[in-house]
């Protein structure tokens, strides 16, 4: 096999080349300072998509209130508000924090290699994600405001000035957008390839981590469901600046269109965001059970399966859009049919946990709260799915809880989850304990305290995208204000809950107690490495052995093996 | 500097060089682009009759002439591919150009064609046919200029003998760009 | 310089480049000559096995996707189903002038090809 590159490469680990501070820190191609980028870009999107949620979410709890930092809210600005925070949220904070940072960290580091395949392209594809953040950023200040048509930008809404009054928003919404696309595409080959070729000697396709194969998983999808809301892109685009009628009905084009290539991307595409926090949470349950993953090619099989079905589902979105009745038949199967799978995964994790010797850190705390919460996501899912009951909860909010009881495990819990078992090796500090713990029942209490209400409201009837009750005076009761104001609060205590964590963060980097290189005792290759990993990230490239999980071993007096250990 | 090229690179777990077989993920996601794009065509054209008589406006045997300049190309594209990897670095950096000419040669007819439409009143708003016509040949036309760009500065290298594996992956791509063309030649062209 | 030696790039025996060019030409002439019979499913048979065949002649030959992995072909293969079923799940919706309760009023009315637009107004459907 390779052994060359184990030969020569010994000087290579050994670079002390002193690098000015902009080629270090800005235009670096080193896979973990990109991630770094992509992380901290991704997290301050995250503060302002989690901005924006507070002043929506203040004005349906108190209609017609000045909302404390914002001011008033007026209908199109709400619009507005849920439009770019869905957006942002998906785009700018959970695709490049789960698949972009924790992707770019990890695939070397576990695979056992100095840095991605093409690290000049992981640095433009960097660069072209900072653009596109910049564009939706400067979208929100120019005259109109930020794009209004809701983050599916359904036309003609989406495709006339006069009806989604953000004219140059909205185009500018769109550059951003595919701005990013291009950007993932660009990253997705990186990982895809990378995770092919470059493993350590030694690491056969079943020695790979659960993380590095979901997340390639969900760069493969996202590379392959793209290309139609690309296309659907730069047709929206001319409808809206050049007068062409792609979807408009009244010259030969057909709005249904634009769903059907938009799914077809959707669909997947929350695939291709659930899959890397699934990935990082069976990292974290393995080590903090101190057990092997129970059935690791059932659950590596499962996802590939997950991954084909979910290009089979999509115009679930569109059960009531008007499409073919006997359509709405076959997706109903499909979308009931790929819930199968998910909850299999769930219960591997539930099954590694069973019988595991459990320590109840701050990672293990988030994986197990995006289980228990992702599975209540889920479930409510499959109401949604059956296309007659889909009737009713269509555009309601128990659409919208549902989505967040499956995104918020996701971007948010994940995320946290991910940041707090890998800070010491990224940072070479531990974070504090006890600070993790309070932000952690603070953040999940009132996370789930914003949420369950607005199933029941949604049940009640609340459409989504309505900036006020009050025109709905059968669904302006007392009691319903009651439930969303309840809603507005715990949103607020939420947010009030995520200082904690950036105080943690920040602190910790200075004055949190050195890390060594494997506090957790785990086996995979990147807690092998120095904590932070240098340049070129091994002294000498690794060598692999056996598996990522293989805990508390019978033969062994440690209860972890690490994968290059050679006994 | 730090773009010095990682041992990753130069690793093939997967038993093909790592250039190539990201060159066959460029070309997927490039698949699913023109698909969706293609695939939106042709409900649209299968669903409207009285599309045929604008369709009947496009210019076949300009069509056929693009189509012979792109198949040219292709063909000087694997030639370049066989001298390189004989490591004949001049004789591939030559038969590039030679592609690269075919590409510029379809762009200019392409510019000579779209100019001729626009003077008879067909331009891209007038009817969703003629922006289906604009938008996929113009997506299409966007790649041929890329790809020229692209096999301008492989050439560069190759003429001195470097980076001639990239010879063939630049024309993979462009065997890619050319099999859209085939495909877009009867659905625009033929298909009235 | 060093990506060669580790790379199983197989020194792959080339086919007559220029037979299959030759083949790809008179192809390119089949496929012009079929509409001049003016039988429609001749110019769709044509037009399109033509084209179908020609792509094939260039991914192999030309690529060299037969020599490649396989799962290089399945990765092609698999990406361009799914463009099939991209279309198969939203064709019977694009393609349906009215439904239930909707209707698009210039596919009803035949006008969808418009007559030049100059200034693709939104309002007036040209009837």
């Amino acid at each position: 096999m390779a052994h060359a590159p184990v030969a020569h490469h010994e000087a290579h680990g050994a670079h002390h080349v002193e690098q000015s501070f902009w080629n270090k820190y800005v235009f670096s191609t080193d896979h973990k300072m990109i991630a770094m980028q992509y992380m901290f870009t991704g997290m301050f999107m995250a503060l302002i998509g989690g901005f924006m949620a507070y002043a929506f979410r203040m004005q349906n709890g108190f209609p017609g209130m000045e909302v404390p930092g914002y001011g008033l809210v007026s209908p199109n600005e709400y619009n507005a508000l849920i439009t770019n925070h869905g957006t942002i949220m998906i785009f700018w904070v959970a695709m490049p924090v789960l698949i972009a940072a924790f992707g770019n960290f990890l695939i070397p580091l576990m695979l056992g290699c100095d840095d991605m395949v093409f690290p000049r392209v992981n640095r433009l594809s960097y660069q072209i994600f900072l653009l596109s953040a910049i564009v939706i950023l400067a979208s929100l200040f120019v005259p109109g405001g930020g794009f209004a048509g809701a983050w599916t930008a359904y036309p003609p809404l989406s495709a006339k000035a006069q009806y989604n009054l953000t004219g140059l928003g909205s185009t500018l919404w769109l550059v951003s957008v595919a701005l990013e696309f291009v950007a993932f595409l660009l990253g997705g080959i990186n990982f895809v390839t990378t995770a092919m070729n470059a493993r350590a000697p030694g690491m056969k396709m079943y020695d790979i981590p659960m993380v590095v194969w979901m997340i390639v998983v969900a760069s493969i999808l996202f590379m392959a469901s793209v290309g139609p809301l690309i296309a659907g892109a730069v047709m929206l685009f001319m409808d809206q600046n050049v007068g062409t009628a792609f979807f408009d009905p009244d010259r030969g084009g057909d709005p249904i269109l634009w769903q059907h290539l938009f799914w077809f991307f959707g669909h997947p595409e929350v695939y291709v965001v659930l899959l890397p926090a699934t990935g990082i949470v069976a990292e974290i349950i393995t080590v903090f059970a101190r057990k092997k993953l129970f059935a690791y090619k059932t659950v590596l099989y499962t996802v590939f399966a997950t991954g084909v079905l979910s290009f089979t589902v999509w115009a679930h979105h569109q059960f009531v859009a008007g499409i073919d009745p006997r359509m709405a038949n076959i997706f109903t199967v499909t979308t009931l049919l790929i819930s199968v799978p998910i909850a299999e995964m769930m219960f591997v994790y539930i099954a590694t946990l069973y019988g595991g010797s459990i320590s109840l850190t701050t990672p293990m705390l988030w994986a197990l709260g995006f289980i228990a919460t992702f599975l209540l996501g889920g479930v409510t899912g499959i109401f949604l799915g059956a296309s007659g009951a889909d009737i009713y909860l269509h555009d309601t909010y128990f659409v919208l809880a549902h989505f967040h009881y499956t995104f918020f495990p996701i971007a948010i819990i994940g995320t946290y989850a991910g940041v707090t078992y890998w800070y010491p090796k990224m940072f070479g500090r531990m974070l504090n304990e006890t600070l993790g713990k309070i932000h952690f029942w603070g953040t999940f209490i009132s996370f789930n305290c914003v949420f369950i209400p607005l199933f029941y409201t949604g049940m009640a009837g609340d459409h989504r995208r309505i900036w006020s009750y009050e025109l709905y005076p059968e669904l302006f009761t007392p009691d319903l204000q009651a439930v969303r104001a309840f809603a507005s609060i715990a949103t607020v205590v939420m947010l009030a809950f995520q200082p904690i964590f950036i105080f943690n963060f920040f602190w910790s980097l200075r004055r949190g107690p050195k890390a060594g290189d494997n506090p957790w005792r785990a086996n995979t290759l990147e807690w092998q490495a120095p904590s932070p990993p240098p340049h070129g990230n091994f002294a000498e490239l690794p060598r692999v052995y056996r598996g990522p999980y293989e805990y508390s071993h019978p033969d062994r007096k440690e209860d972890y093996w690490p994968q290059n250990a050679q006994a | 500097m730090s773009a010095a090229r990682p041992i990753a690179t130069t690793r093939s777990a997967a038993g093909l060089p790592t250039g190539r077989l990201a060159v066959w993920w460029v070309v997927a996601s490039e698949v699913v682009i023109f698909g969706g794009l293609l695939a939106s065509y042709v409900m649209h054209r299968l669903a409207h009759d009285a599309w045929a008589a604008q369709a009947a406006h496009t210019n076949m045997w300009i069509g056929a002439f693009n189509t012979w300049v792109l198949l040219t190309s292709s063909l000087c594209a694997v030639l370049a591919h066989k001298a390189a990897e004989a490591g004949d670095g001049r004789k591939a950096a030559k038969l590039i150009g030679l592609t690269m000419l075919g590409g510029i040669t379809f762009i200019i007819v392409k510019a000579f064609e779209w100019t001729n439409e626009i003077h008879h009143g067909f331009t891209i708003t007038s009817s969703t046919f003629w922006s289906f016509y604009y938008t996929a040949a113009g997506l299409h036309g966007l790649h041929v200029i890329a790809g020229v760009v692209i096999m301008g500065i492989v050439a560069m290298d190759a003429r001195r003998n470097l980076e001639l594996h990239r010879v063939e992956l630049i024309g993979i791509y462009w065997h890619f760009v050319d099999i859209v063309w085939i495909f877009l030649f009867p659905l625009l062209y033929i298909a009235k | 310089m060093a990506e060669q030696a580790h790379a199983s790039h197989e020194v792959h025996a080339h086919p007559n480049y220029m037979k299959v060019y030759w083949t790809l030409l008179a192809l390119l002439c089949v496929s012009v000559i079929g509409p001049m019979f003016g039988i429609k499913a001749v110019t769709i048979a044509t037009a399109f096995g033509v084209a179908a065949y020609k792509a094939y002649l260039v991914a192999k030959n030309f690529m060299h996707i037969n020599v490649e992995k396989p799962f290089i072909s399945y990765l092609v293969l698999t990406v361009v189903v799914f463009m099939f079923l991209f279309f198969a799940g939203s064709a019977p919706d694009v393609m349906k002038k009215e439904g239930t309760r909707w209707v698009k009023p210039s596919w009803v009315a035949g006008t969808a090809h418009a007559a030049p637009d100059v200034h693709g107004s939104e309002h007036a459907p040209s009837h």
